[in-house]
Order: structure tokens, then sequence, then C-alpha cells
């Protein structure tokens, strides 16, 4: 691997972290990031939360923008994404808040993205030969979404429900202008694509969560299936937010 | 027995409700979490209307004899009382939602304008 962090050097960067009651993770994200790369601006999205979320992200010299109240996940994220429009930076990278990302995997999404080989570079648990194996239900349903996006994108997909990637101004620019909500990663793999974004999946391994609890319930996880299914077939008819440029 | 013709015009009414949401939900006027219970709605109507057999069979259920084609009215004012419903929750939310706001707004500009000097932050001197 070509030493990414020369790569980097010059290029203005952010790390978003939406963080959502993660007060007992989200200090160590944030060092974690800085041990990483301490040229890494970084901005924690807090998406309503109840606890101390935000004043534990200031406290480790994070960024905060507190949205006054609960957006879910999509315009948290989005709202990031703005962030990072707006304020001119090259190169961004999402990393939850709940710990579950390791920043020490930072390199293995930045690398293509610096690289220039795509612009969007995202972090699968089931790529390569570092597999996860989440429960049957779970597994099904990525399974299902996986084979979706895969055949929409003709691309090879295997992780839709990752929030850990790496993007380019071009990936910026469109996140900041456009944005699924709700459950927004599925979603946002075919509207990359459909703008004709390059688009990569690389292996990570994924922690497991080390505090807070997961966003998708078991309740809502037939909803979540319907809905998902539903923007994804109207998505097929949907016209660009943005020009692409034609590459 | 349901006369032939109704159905036909039912079916067409409940096609015409699915495509009206679908171009709604592509031109991105109406979200898809707002739009699942229409779809619903839709389905139902147009399944009722071509299955036949099934609507009379439903209108023996519920002790309707003479007109079959009344199952399509109570099952279609069903399903709007549900969809108006959930919209008077939607709406409460959003009201909700929109006090924080205006909370969060006059408390920042308060704020702007004790912190600028004097004069210099003027909301109310915008030409909108």
């Amino acid at each position: 691997m070509p030493d990414v962090r020369a790569l980097m050097a010059g290029r203005k960067r952010v790390a978003i972290v939406p963080a959502l009651n993660e007060e007992g993770s989200v200090g160590s994200v944030i060092d974690e990031i800085r041990a990483f790369d301490p040229g890494f601006a970084i901005v924690v999205v807090d998406d309503g939360s109840s606890d101390r979320t935000a004043q534990v992200a200031r406290a480790h010299g994070a960024s905060v923008v507190r949205l006054p109240f609960n957006l879910g996940i999509g315009g948290a994220v989005q709202t990031g994404y703005r962030y990072a429009f707006e304020r001119g930076f090259e190169l961004a990278v999402q990393i939850d808040g709940d710990g579950q990302h390791d920043p020490a995997e930072l390199p293995r999404i930045l690398e293509p993205v610096l690289d220039g080989r795509v612009d969007m570079a995202v972090g699968s648990r089931f790529a390569g030969e570092r597999a996860y194996r989440p429960p049957l239900a779970r597994r099904l349903g990525i399974r299902l979404f996986a084979g979706i996006v895969s055949l929409l994108v003709r691309q090879r997909v295997t992780d839709t429900t990752s929030g850990f990637r790496a993007v380019n101004r071009r990936g910026i620019a469109l996140f900041a202008a456009d944005y699924p909500h709700d459950y927004p990663e599925v979603e946002a793999t075919v509207m990359v694509v459909k703008h004709r974004l390059r688009l990569c999946e690389v292996s990570v391994s994924m922690r497991e969560r080390t505090a807070g609890r997961s966003s998708i319930g078991a309740l809502s996880s037939v909803y979540y299936m319907v809905k998902v299914m539903l923007a994804l077939f109207v998505g097929v008819f949907r016209r660009r937010a943005l020009p692409s440029e034609e590459a | 027995m349901t006369p032939f013709w109704v159905s036909i015009a039912a079916a067409a009414a409940s096609l015409v409700l699915l495509l009206v949401v679908f171009e709604l939900i592509r031109s991105r006027r109406l979200r898809e979490r707002y739009a699942l219970l229409w779809l619903l709605t839709g389905i139902v109507l147009l399944v009722l209307s071509l299955w036949r057999g099934g609507l009379n069979t439903m209108a023996g259920w519920i002790g309707i004899e003479t007109y079959p084609p009344s199952v399509l009215f109570a099952v279609g004012l069903l399903f709007i009382l549900v969809v108006l419903l959930h919209y008077s929750t939607v709406i409460s939310k959003l009201s909700d939602q929109n006090t924080v706001l205006a909370q969060r707004l006059a408390l920042l500009e308060h704020e702007l304008e004790e912190t600028r000097p004097d004069g210099e932050y003027n909301p109310d001197a915008s030409p909108s």
C-alpha cells in the first residue's frame, strides 16, 4: 500500500462523524481519527442526542454541529456533507460515532480515492477474505439488497448498509445537493453510480458496537425492506439531481 | 354479482391512483415514507376490483347481499381514514419541530445581536 499520508498531505480533509446518543464512544472515535492523522478536521453531527454526546465531542476537540431535533441518519449525514462542501473540503471520510468503524482502517478506504481510481470508496464487511457473519435474517436482507443493488449498478456490491466511506470533492458535492432519507446507504450507492461517479468497495473489519444500540430495530425491519425496495425501484426512473460531468 | 363495468371502472381508478403516486415520488414531490399507505390503498382497491369472486365473498361475510361493490366504498373509506389519521400524527410532529426551530432561531438571533457591535446585526432591516 502506498503511503496514504503522503498522498493526503496538502488536501483539505474532513472526517464526518454522525452520532446519536453515543457519549460512551464518540470521544475515542475522535481520538483515534486524530491519532491516525492529525490533519483531519473532525465534525461531529449530533442528531438530536439526549445524552452528553455534544459535550464529550467538544471536549475531545471536534467541531460539533447540533441538530435541533432528530433528523434521522440521512439528514444527519447530509448535514456533514453540506458542512464539507461549504467549507471547501476536497476529501471527506464518514465514520460512525458508535465506534464500529475502526479509524485504523482508514487507509484502506482512502487509498482508491486518493490515487484517483474512484470518487467514493466504501468499507465492506463482506468483500474479501475477512468476512463477517451476521444473524441469518439480517444476512438474508443484506444479501437481497446487495443482489438488487449489484444489478442496478452493474458492479458487485456486497455491503449496502455500510456507512464507512471516503469521497472526493465530486462525492461531497453530490451528497451535499441530494442525499436519501431514512435508511440512506442503499439508495446512496445507486445514486452515486447514476451520477457517473466511480465507486468501489474495499474489505474492512468492523468492531462490535462499543456502546449504544443499533438504529435499526427488529420491528422496523419489514418497513425498512419495503421502503428501500420502493425507493430503489423509483430511483431507476428518476432524473439526476445534479448535471453529471461527462467522463 | 358485481356489474362488469363497475369492476372495470374501479380498476381503472385504482390504476390512475397508483400511477399518480408513482409520478409524485419520482418527481420528488412525495417521500417514500408517506407514499407507502397510498400505494397500499391503490393495490388493495385494484385487487378487489379485478378479483370479482373475492369481492362477492367479502360482501357475503359482512352481510352485503344487494350490491357487492359497496365493499369497495367501505374499504376505500377505511384507508382514507387511516391515511388522514397518519397525516394528523405527521402534522403534530411537524408543528412540534417547527416550535423548536423558531425558538432556536430566536435564541441565535438574540445571541448575534448581543455579540455584534451596535446595529451591525439587524435581521429586521433585511429587504426580504
